[in-house]
């Protein structure tokens, strides 16, 4: 029902927005049907028109585009499917599934989902705070939220090791109730929820900042509480922000390597984390178990990737409908 | 037109049927302080802490080795080279993209975002695969004398990857949501096609082109994982910054690995700030309009 409406406002969208094409066949024919009619006919039409744009430049620039994507990105990523292409069947399912490389996955996939559920609750927090609440430095704790996207990963990692090891600022509390954070599963978990950090909240934030807080009012008036408002009324138009600052936090954290070596430890087997065993593959000269792993976890990534087109297409529709 | 939504909510917030009780408010501001607190701000201050425990000049000192030089050098570099190449990208793609309809434009567009569904680390790999000893073109290369692997060129290309899609999909939307109309104008009153680029689209969508080119630099400068793959890691040759800190830490050397990441934290804050900056013009832009 909902993509039958969006269609409908699609071709009348003239309509509302810009009269004016239709206005002077209205007057004329004074047959609202008609013109009605003859506009579903026209704007596909205009559409297609709109490909021959009287704009320059059309060729040169996507020209340029394809060949620089084409150089740059599509023909490496190639090399390595084709690298794997080599392998026998047999060859690449013992290098992709050992118990080595089977450890590495659960680590890197389990650190990730944690980390990318913590990201999920704390930055629907921070969300809220930001987009609700007046506090001092507000504006200055606004922008370091971003601090992740700017801080190199190598930095991130050194400090977030010198802070949870056992003398660390953090750490030395944290051994004194008997954690042991850094070089362990949960120092994986701490690097990738601090590379995770800001997805959740800057997706969650300008879907918060244009609720319409009409919707609260009449929640309200119609005698719900606080808490009722938030979980039927607030919370239900966030979810596909949220799910979609879920998945590119999770996408994120299982590609990471920078910040989590230097915290992690990377013992085989139980902190070794997957990026990492295909540097150790390389630098054994194993380019083919390399590139298996690799090609593996390309697939997720792509897979993903496509689930999060999908998902910000949905909550584009929510947004309009 | 929706910063004008967004600032009538605001406005109508302020009933109270939206507010929230004091103590719920206060609790979950201190929830998220202490959260950001944790994660964001106690590691930025143990980077400076932690260079500046054995005194200014053990911090200062640690910038003047000529390792640490041939570090610094090298990022600038890379940088002054991947970012232009990036930005002349992202403006044609996204003149294509914003003012043309073609058929697989939705597929460019997700093919654009790629690099950053790759890992570093496997973005570093491809080019090995490529142009390594073992690689498709390797003994190609091999034969002319022709390095690219664990070389500068190397470091270039993996750079090139892991930052390909910044200026590009900041500028798509901008130019995108600015629409034709002014460009159509401005070929009617009779500008060619550079004019109408340089005096009417650049113009209106500079802060979107600052914007990504910013987040392109301090990605390119940051890199680790990419870089590391393909650098070698020789010493004074093919050592960016964030690998210098790696090998001053493995050597237990603390504050000389946190005074060179001290001034990478400094090039973030920079970022962040100039980000923010950014934002408040832009935003500024869009109500003038």
């Amino acid at each position: 029902m909902k993509g039958r409406n969006n269609e409908l406002v699609f071709y009348c969208a003239p309509f509302f927005v810009q009269p004016n094409p239709y206005e002077i066949i209205s007057i004329n024919t004074q047959k609202p049907l008609t013109y009605c009619r003859f506009a579903v006919i026209l704007f596909p039409l205009m559409r297609i028109a709109r490909e021959h744009s009287p704009l320059p430049g059309f060729r040169l620039t996507l020209g340029y585009s394809v060949f620089y994507l084409s150089l740059i990105v599509l023909i490496p990523l190639g090399a390595a499917f084709l690298k794997t292409a080599g392998m026998t069947w047999g060859a690449f399912v013992e290098a992709v599934a050992s118990p080595r490389v089977m450890a590495s996955y659960r680590l890197t996939f389990g650190a990730s989902l944690i980390a990318a559920v913590i990201n999920s609750v704390f930055g629907l927090v921070v969300a809220w705070v930001l987009v609700r609440y007046r506090f001092p430095f507000k504006r200055v704790i606004d922008a370091f939220v971003d601090l992740p996207f700017a801080l190199p990963t190598a930095v991130a990692g050194i400090a977030l090791a010198a802070i949870y090891s056992k003398n660390g600022w953090i750490g030395h509390y944290l051994e004194m109730v008997g954690i042991k954070a850094a070089f362990s599963r949960l120092g994986v978990v701490i690097a990738l929820t601090f590379i995770g950090l800001p997805f959740v909240v800057r997706t969650v934030q300008p879907v918060l900042e244009a609720l319409e807080p009409e919707l609260e009012e009449a929640a309200a008036s119609l005698g719900a509480n606080r808490w009722q408002t938030f979980r039927r009324v607030l919370l239900p138009p966030l979810y596909p922000s949220l799910l979609t600052g879920f998945a590119l936090a999770f996408a994120r954290a299982l590609g990471e390597y920078g910040s989590v070596v230097f915290i992690s430890g990377n013992m085989p087997m139980r902190t070794e984390i997957t990026p990492l065993l295909i540097i150790t593959k390389l630098e054994q000269y194993d380019y083919n178990g390399a590139t298996a792993i690799a090609v593996v976890m390309l697939v997720f990534s792509f897979a993903l990737l496509l689930g999060i087109n999908l998902l910000q297409k949905w909550s584009l529709k929510e947004w309009s409908a | 037109m929706a910063g004008v939504i967004t600032r009538l909510n605001k406005a109508k917030r302020n009933t109270r049927a939206a507010q929230d009780p004091a103590w719920v408010r206060w609790s979950l501001i201190g929830v998220s302080l202490a959260f950001l607190g944790l994660f964001l701000f106690v590691p930025l201050a143990a980077v400076f802490t932690e260079g500046l425990r054995r005194g200014v000049r053990v911090y200062l000192a640690a910038f003047q080795t000529p390792d640490a030089l041939a570090a610094i050098r090298l990022t600038l570099l890379v940088a002054v080279i991947a970012v232009p190449l990036n930005l002349v990208f992202g403006l044609a793609a996204a003149w294509a993209i914003a003012k043309f309809e073609f058929p697989g434009k939705s597929l460019l567009t997700t093919l654009i975002d790629l690099p950053f569904a790759v890992s570093p680390v496997i973005s570093g790999l491809i080019y090995v695969l490529l142009f390594g000893a073992h690689g498709l073109i390797g003994p190609w290369l091999m034969e002319h004398n022709i390095q690219l692997i664990f070389a500068v060129p190397g470091i270039v290309m993996a750079t090139l990857f892991v930052t390909f899609p910044f200026v590009a999909r900041e500028l798509i939307p901008v130019m995108q949501s600015r629409g034709n109309d002014e460009e159509f104008a401005a070929l009617t009153l009779g500008a060619n096609g550079w004019q109408t680029f340089w005096r009417v689209t650049l113009p209106n969508v500079k802060w979107g082109l600052f914007y990504g080119v910013i987040l392109c630099n301090a990605r390119a400068m940051g890199e680790f994982g990419a870089v590391s793959v393909v650098s070698g890691h020789i010493r004074g040759q093919t050592n960016t910054m964030p690998l210098h800190i790696e090998i001053l830490y493995n050597e237990y050397n603390y504050a000389a690995a946190f005074a060179v990441a001290s001034l990478l934290s400094l090039l973030a804050l920079v970022t962040l700030a100039l980000k923010s900056l950014i934002e408040a013009q832009s935003a500024e832009q869009t109500q003038n309009d």
